[in-house]
């Protein structure tokens, strides 16, 4: 026997090896169980590394962000300098494009807007595999996290706490095929299942095809499946299809749009009612600027001239009408001539800008829409009083009076 | 460290080189290719499909040419895969430690220090991997899941080229003999 265990000893200990772990397969299937302290021993190891590396990776990314990006912006700034007026327009109009929306800020906004007390984590891992769909986060049961706790951002719901780990937990994300959640719409109060699909969209099941559902319809948490609080949003209806019982509803995700980093666990949820607009996220139509306003009502049938100038705009609209004069002034195009090129002198002083009131002529002609660039070069004749001078402002004459034709 | 006169085969297992690794390094590499194939892929998604732990376990079970050494590495590699993800403990575990056996087995009779012959095993071995977690799913969970030949194969390449890298570093923390 000895012999025998001796020449057939590594097949043995294969065997074995292979034959306890096919047991402990077993049992959690049985059971549906889990073997926990395996899973505490691993992520006892590998969290700290991560968040060591975590770390290193943070700092080494301010560091080149904070000083090998600074040698680009005094690049930058010397090119800055030779190209004077159009960069310097190109920065403003950059700086207007700037978006103000701070993801820690909103975070932060919306932890203390939301009656549910929720505590900010970070993703600090994902799960091994291809098609997973499942993160780490580096808050655990030491931070009050518990198993089935919901996972939101401002944008909507992430998922839920699969697993609760001393100094971590696993997040199943909307998308896991094996994700559920009750749900209800936003128009209708129409109640159905989310579901992930392992794709970036989820669906909404058990919907009856009597129901009504439209594309582009909002769906909230509806709080039936003691998970998530009533009244966070899911996403925004992609398609509607009618299928065999029940409706195909396809949903676009709005917490893992833009991918997961930073979120919020609900540690103690509280329901709120389901909002009558979509959240104020959401792009709003804006209606066209208002055109600037005519000095003198046309005449029927009369097509206007050139295009005027805006009377308003924004900060960047100002300077630019700034710079294009000074050019004007100065005969200068900008953009034209070789690197070095002598820029216009953006200190001189313009002459001062004519009242709007006044800008159109009163010819005689009725042509009202020709604004004339430049003043009247000769001087009117005689002093207008002061009351005669109001008169004709009020009548739309340049102040100074009429210019003789 | 290849043999003299250019040969892969072995005439017996004695002629194979045992390769010894000090004990941090059997800790730090296994722990660092599990955290490699956790954390890496938030940042850059296409390194998702490299199978960094399976080419540690095939590398320490050739290297050390024992098959106890090689399945029990494998055993204890797969089973801390597992226990990252949500699955039931075991699934990779027992995918590895079949790898790491055979690798140990194959690795007695074949000159491992050939850098040809190590992107075979590369190659073999991450389809026998897929193959064994596939069959796994199949009989204990009852998952139709298909078995994407095609992908495997590709992938199975993509993780051998980098599995002669990934060894040609390795052998530098071998101990001297």
């Amino acid at each position: 026997m000895e012999s025998f265990l001796n020449r057939y000893r590594h097949i043995t200990v294969l065997l074995l090896v292979i034959c306890a772990q096919l047991v402990l397969l077993a049992v959690q299937v049985k059971n549906d169980q889990d073997v926990r302290f395996i899973r505490i021993w691993t992520i006892s190891a590998v969290t700290p590394v991560a968040r060591l590396v975590e770390g290193i990776r943070g700092g080494g990314a301010g560091f080149l962000h904070n000083y090998i990006t600074l040698h680009d912006t005094n690049a930058e700034n010397r090119r800055l300098k030779d190209e004077l007026g159009r960069l310097k327009m190109e920065n403003i109009f950059l700086r207007n494009e700037l978006s103000t929306a701070d993801r820690a800020k909103a975070l932060q906004i919306f932890e203390s807007a939301t009656p549910s007390k929720t505590l900010a984590a970070n993703v600090i891992a994902i799960a091994p595999g291809s098609d997973s769909k499942v993160v780490t986060v580096n808050r655990g049961s030491l931070s009050g996290v518990e198993r089935g706790m919901a996972v939101v951002t401002p944008d909507g719901i992430v998922g839920k706490v699969t697993a609760a780990y001393p100094t971590a937990s696993m997040v199943q994300l909307v998308t896991d095929p094996e994700f559920a959640a009750g749900v209800i719409s936003q128009k209708n109060g129409v109640r159905g299942t989310l579901k992930g699909q392992g794709t970036p969209t989820c669906k909404v099941d058990y919907v009856g095809v009597d129901e009504k559902v439209e594309p582009g319809e909002w769906f909230y948490t509806s709080g039936d499946d003691r998970i998530f609080p009533r009244g966070f949003p899911v996403g925004v209806v992609r398609s509607v299809r009618d299928g065999a019982n029940f409706k195909e509803i396809s949903i676009d995700p709005s917490g893992v749009r833009h991918g997961v980093e930073d979120l919020l666990i609900v540690l103690q949820g509280v329901h709120q009612n389901i909002p009558q607009a979509p959240p104020a996220n959401q792009p709003v139509y804006l209606t066209p600027q208002v055109p600037p306003i005519a000095q003198a009502p046309a005449e029927p049938g009369q097509q206007p001239a050139a295009a005027p100038e805006p009377a308003v705009g924004t900060e960047a609209d100002k300077v630019r009408g700034f710079y294009k004069a000074v050019g004007e002034a100065q005969n200068h195009t900008y953009g034209v001539g070789p690197p070095g090129t002598k820029p216009p002198d953006f200190n001189m002083k313009l002459p001062p800008a004519r009242p709007s009131g006044a800008a159109a002529p009163t010819s005689g002609t009725g042509d009202r829409s020709v604004v004339p660039v430049n003043p009247p070069q000769t001087p009117p004749s005689g002093k207008v009083p002061d009351a005669a001078r109001r008169a004709n402002q009020a009548a739309g004459a340049p102040p100074g009076g009429i210019p003789k034709e | 460290m290849s043999y003299p006169d250019g040969r892969i085969l072995l005439n017996s297992q004695r002629e194979g080189q045992v390769s010894r690794f000090r004990f941090w390094v059997l800790l730090a590499v296994p722990l660092a290719a599990i955290l490699f194939q956790a954390y890496v892929p938030l940042f850059f998604q296409f390194l998702r499909y490299l199978e960094v732990p399976m080419l540690v376990v095939v590398y320490f079970a050739i290297m050390q040419r024992s098959q106890i050494s090689g399945l029990l590495i494998g055993a204890v590699v797969g089973l801390a895969q597992d226990s990252l993800t949500t699955e039931p403990l075991g699934m990779y575990g027992i995918a590895k430690t079949l790898v790491g056996y055979f690798a140990a087995s194959v690795g007695l009779r074949l000159d491992v220090d050939h850098p040809v012959i190590r992107l075979l095993l590369c190659f073999f071995f991450y389809i026998v991997h897929k193959f064994f977690y596939w069959v796994i799913l199949r009989a204990m969970f009852g998952k139709p899941l298909p078995f994407d030949i095609q992908n495997t194969l590709v992938l199975a390449l993509l993780n051998a080229v980098v599995g002669v890298s990934l060894f040609h570093f390795l052998d530098k923390l071998r101990e001297p003999a």
